[in-house]
Order: C-alpha cells, then structure tokens, then sequence
C-alpha cells in the first residue's frame, strides 16, 4: 500500500478549477516528482495534502488514513511536512530559532536536540550560520533553512515545493545532492521542480500535471525519455 | 564613560525589583494626594498597555479597539458590584471573573477577525471599538445609559476598606502590574509566544510549522483582553463609576501610542511609553499650559491639543526611532529590514558572480 494515496482530487478557487481529478501514489522511501508548467496546479495538490487548501472532492490517504479534512498543524502532526516556495523562512528570527519552531508539534527535547544536530549534519553550513538572522542570508542557505526546518517535525513524508526556483546553477547542484541525501536516510519526498531534467534525474517516478490533470505518468527515467515530455518540458533535443 | 551598575542589578530579575521598590516607594516621596491618585491611574493604564502589547506587541495583530475589552471589563466589575442588580461579589473574585468575562469577548470578537490581515483587521478591530461602548449606551435598563453605572463597591482587604484615598488603590494595581509583567513575560517565552512570534513574521510558515494558527491568535485576543479586565476592576472601583464616554476611540489610540512611543513587543519599553503619555497627559500640558500663560500666551491651552500634541510625537517616533524608545531586538530587527535587504541583495550578487564565474 502506497505510504501517500492521492485519488481524483479536485480543488477549486472560487469558480476556477485548479485540480480536476488529480490521482498519483508515493511509496514509502520513494522520491516522487510532479512536475509541469506555472498554473498546472502542482502547489495547489501540495497545498491540499497539507490542509492549506480544502479539496472540493477526491480522497488523500496518508498511512491509511483519511487526511484530507485535517488542519494544517494535524497534518504536520500525523508525520507531512511541506517546505513551501519562495521559502518563507523566519527573516528576523536567528536560524536556530527557524528550526527550533520547525520542532513545534514535538514536545520530546532529547529527540529534538538529535535531530537538531542531524538537519546540521546534512547543511554544515546552517551551523556556521546558527546564530545569523535568517533574513540576511543568502537565496541558498534560506533554501536550506527551509528545508532543513521542515525536516525539524521529523517527517515520514518531505513535501518540496520549487526547492531550486531563483538559485544560481551550482547552488541547484547542491540542493538536489542535498534533496538524495535525506532520501537515502529514509524520509519520503514528493518533489515539485520547474527544473524538470534535475527533478526526473533524481526522482524513481514522476507525474506530468497539465491544467489540473495528469497528462503522463510513469518510472522517471521513462518521462525523461518520452518524446512528448522532452519536447514540452525538457527543451526538445537533449 | 559609562556607569557600571554592582553585580545584581545587571539581570532583568534585579532592575525589575529595584523598578518595584522605587515604585513602592513614589507614593512616600512627594506625599501628595493628587500624585497617589495620578500613579494609580497611570497604573491601570501600565496594564492596559501591558495587555494590548500581547496581541499588537507579540502576536502582530493591530487592533485599533482596545478600549472595548476595557469597556467590558469594566461593565462586568460595575454590574456585579453594585446596587444596579444588588449583586455585590467579593472584589478579589471578580478580578478573575472580569478577566475572564473580558477574555471571553476576546475569543468572540477575534474570531470573525481572523482571516483578516493588517489593514482589514485594523478597520473591524476599530468597528468594534466603537460598537461596544455604543451598545452599553443604548442598553440603558441594564447599564444606566448616559450616566452609567455608580456607587460601585469597594475593595476590602478583611475588615479594612478601601475608601477614597488612592493610596491602597495604588498599592492593588502595583501588585496586578507585576502578576501582569510576569505572564507576560512567561508567555512570551512559552510555546505559545513563540508561536505568537512566528504568525507576527509570517502566518503562511507558521501554518507550515504545524502551529494552530487559529487558536493561537485567539489566544493573544483573550490574553490581551483579560489584562483589561484587571484594569478596568481596579479603575472602575476607584472611580466608583463606570460609563460609557470612558472607553472612546481616543481611549485605544492613547493605549496604542504608549506601545509605540516605548517600544512595541518590549515590556520595559512599553511600561515607560505609558508611563510617558499618563504623565504627559496629567502633568506635563497642564504644567506647560501655566508657564505659558506666565510668559503671556494666555490663549494656549495644551491640553485641548493633546491629540494633536500625541500625533506629532508619534510622526516624530515614526521617523526617528520607529522601533520605540526601548525597543525589542526582533521589533528593531523588522523595521531596520531595508539595511537587511541591502546587505542580503549585496551578498546574492557575490555568490551569483562566484557561481557563473
């Protein structure tokens, strides 16, 4: 059974469908990318399995359970963490107080110390940073915060949303290294990249989202060979 | 050169309980009646400040109708303490049970605001400002309308009451500042203040953090309302009168004023900006107005323009020390973001140039 089971979700704003119909899987252990153009609807599934936006039909099973009804702090609560775009990292807060409040939902200070120094294991350089007022850093390491912080609720399911967007190429390079690095330490990620070649190349499956529905899916190397993707997402010849 | 202070008084532990003693001591000093009477009345005014610096101050949520918590709280003390329904409550309970009514209203007044941001929460948080003490007015058979409700009981300490001497008045509300200052100060290092402080940065993470970010800003409004509650118990008892004309528009902005003139979020800042404004109010125009007079301007009267006068310092704090005169080091922070942004744009730019070269 899938770890995360999104079936014929539909989300709508006011009168405008955003999602019409969207099913995908994410199994346990997997990294899973969707991926497609600006106003396919890839936020609004993140935001929807995240409780940030109420689903107007359809189901979402997290570990066999219904979660599609959930506020957002249960849903963080019952193990999904979302490190939402353009980052939001707290600007005036220190970094060590970004990720403290990345631990709220946990009350167990021994396990939170652990994963404190876990998160700065994967990002050495949130250490050196540590007592640094977020908001003066720069485009990569607020990237890292964020992610570093949504990994803080200690996740079974990591959600990224555009991790790469506005970062310069080597910094790109980083966070997808960064991105199979937590995965190999067994957290779950369902992936949302304009970059699609980087995304398919570190994900096992992916999802192509047109105007609210799954135009293709399939294992990510395949994706990344179909003509019909390369030709839409991947600049044609590569 | 600087002054070094010996050893104890360097923690805040240490300067809050020399503020305490010096406090305890104001009353003895001048052995005025009329200065006892001002220092229990800038007091209850310190709480007032002390509960709106929860919600504006930690939480972030401008509310521009204070005084209704205050009309509230006071209305419910009135109410249950005097010959209008010949309920007479023991004084010490209903500190609680105005707090707690104050705090409930909290709760129901914030609810329809909380999808409201910034400016929009501003306009209704000021519709109800104007609302409450309107209703109080207009339900005359219960409130006594215009002229409110009178010849409320006095506190009593055993068989020792009150009276009409300010002083144990002052004594009361000393003691409530500081229950006052320290939950604050609890809450604002708790679980909930931080959670305060991150809605106040941005609600959308907060969210994210798994924060309940409806309860929790409830919270800052019944936390901030229940400090009003205690106000307006100790306020209404010394005046023995409560009505409606007490808790005007003018009566939230004064209270707004004293957070920004002391410094928003910061409770030693914002107990001096109101300490600051109540005397300016009680002392300082009636005082200028004289010694103008003396130099022939017999037609100034400063206190007729004291909204005029609070507006101009509150223009020049805006310009000059947007952050108050003792400022949070997060408040400070936030509102000398554009040095941040310069130096966050200057250091993208290296890393680009690195990165591409």
């Amino acid at each position: 059974m899938a770890l995360l089971e999104v079936d014929g979700l539909v989300a709508r704003y006011g009168r405008i469908t955003a999602l019409d119909g969207i099913s995908l899987t994410v199994d346990e252990g997997e990294i899973v990318t969707l991926i497609g153009a600006n106003g396919a609807g890839k936020t609004t599934t993140l935001r929807a399995i995240s409780g940030l936006v109420r689903p107007a039909a359809g189901a979402i099973r997290f570990a066999g359970r219904d979660t599609s009804k959930l506020a957002p702090n249960d849903v963080v609560r019952a193990g999904i963490s979302h490190a939402p775009e353009g980052r939001h990292v707290f600007p005036r807060m220190t970094v060590r107080e970004n990720l403290e409040l990345g631990a709220y939902t946990r009350s167990v200070t021994s396990e939170i110390a652990e994963d404190l120094e876990r998160v700065l294991g994967i990002f050495p350089r949130l250490k050196e940073r540590y007592t640094q007022k977020a908001g003066t850093m720069s485009g990569g390491e607020q990237q890292m915060l964020a992610i570093a912080r949504a990994l803080m609720s200690r996740p079974r399911v990591l959600l990224l949303d555009e991790p790469s967007l506005g970062l310069s190429p080597k910094l790109v390079q980083t966070i997808f290294e960064v991105i199979r690095d937590i995965n190999r330490r067994g957290t779950t990620i369902l992936l949302i990249e304009q970059n699609a070649r980087q995304a398919l190349a570190v994900a096992s499956r992916g999802y192509v989202l047109e105007v609210g529905r799954i135009a293709h899916a399939g294992a990510a190397a395949e994706l990344a060979a179909s003509e019909a993707v390369r030709a839409a997402y991947l600049g044609g010849a590569a | 050169m600087t002054v070094r202070l010996p050893a104890p008084l360097r923690t805040p532990i240490g300067q809050a309980a020399l503020a305490f003693a010096v406090a305890i001591a104001l009353p003895f000093i001048g052995h005025n009646g009329g200065f006892t009477n001002f220092l229990a009345d800038a007091g209850a005014f310190v709480l007032l400040a002390l509960g709106l610096n929860i919600v504006v101050g930690f939480a972030g949520l401008l509310d521009l109708g204070y005084a209704a918590f205050f009309a509230i709280g006071s209305y419910a003390f009135a109410m249950l303490a005097s010959p209008q329904f010949g309920i007479h409550l023991p004084f010490w309970v209903l500190l609680f049970v105005a707090s707690g009514i104050a705090a409930v209203f909290g709760i129901l007044l914030g609810a329809p605001t909380l999808r409201l941001r910034g400016d929009y929460l501003a306009i209704v948080t000021l519709g109800f400002g104007e609302i409450v003490p309107q209703t109080f007015l207009n339900l005359a058979q219960w409130t006594g309308g215009p002229n409110g409700i009178g010849s409320l009981d006095q506190p009593t300490i055993g068989s020792y009451k009150f009276g009409f001497d300010a002083l144990p008045y002052y004594f009361m509300v000393l003691g409530l500042i500081a229950l006052a200052v320290w939950l604050a100060n609890n809450m604002r290092a708790s679980r909930l203040g931080r959670a305060w402080m991150a809605i106040r940065e941005d609600e959308l993470a907060a969210a994210h953090m798994g924060i309940n970010t409806t309860a929790t800003k409830l919270a800052a409004f019944a936390m901030g309302a229940s400090f009003s509650g205690l106000a307006g118990c100790a306020l209404a008892s010394k005046l023995q009168l409560v009505s409606p004309d007490q808790f005007g528009f003018n009566v939230s902005v004064f209270i707004l004023a004293m957070l920004v003139l002391g410094g928003m979020g910061n409770i030693p800042g914002v107990i001096v900006g109101s300490l600051i404004l109540s005397a300016l109010e009680r002392f300082i125009l009636p005082q200028g107005t004289n010694f103008l007079h003396g130099l022939g301007f017999t037609s100034v009267d400063l206190s007729n323009s004291r909204f005029l006068i609070y507006g101009v310092i509150l223009v020049m704090m805006m310009l000059f020390r947007p952050e108050g005169l003792i400022p949070s080091h997060q408040r400070k922070a936030e509102l000398h973001a554009a040095d941040d942004d310069a130096r966050i744009a200057g250091r993208e730019q290296t890393l680009y140039t690195e990165a591409v070269r």
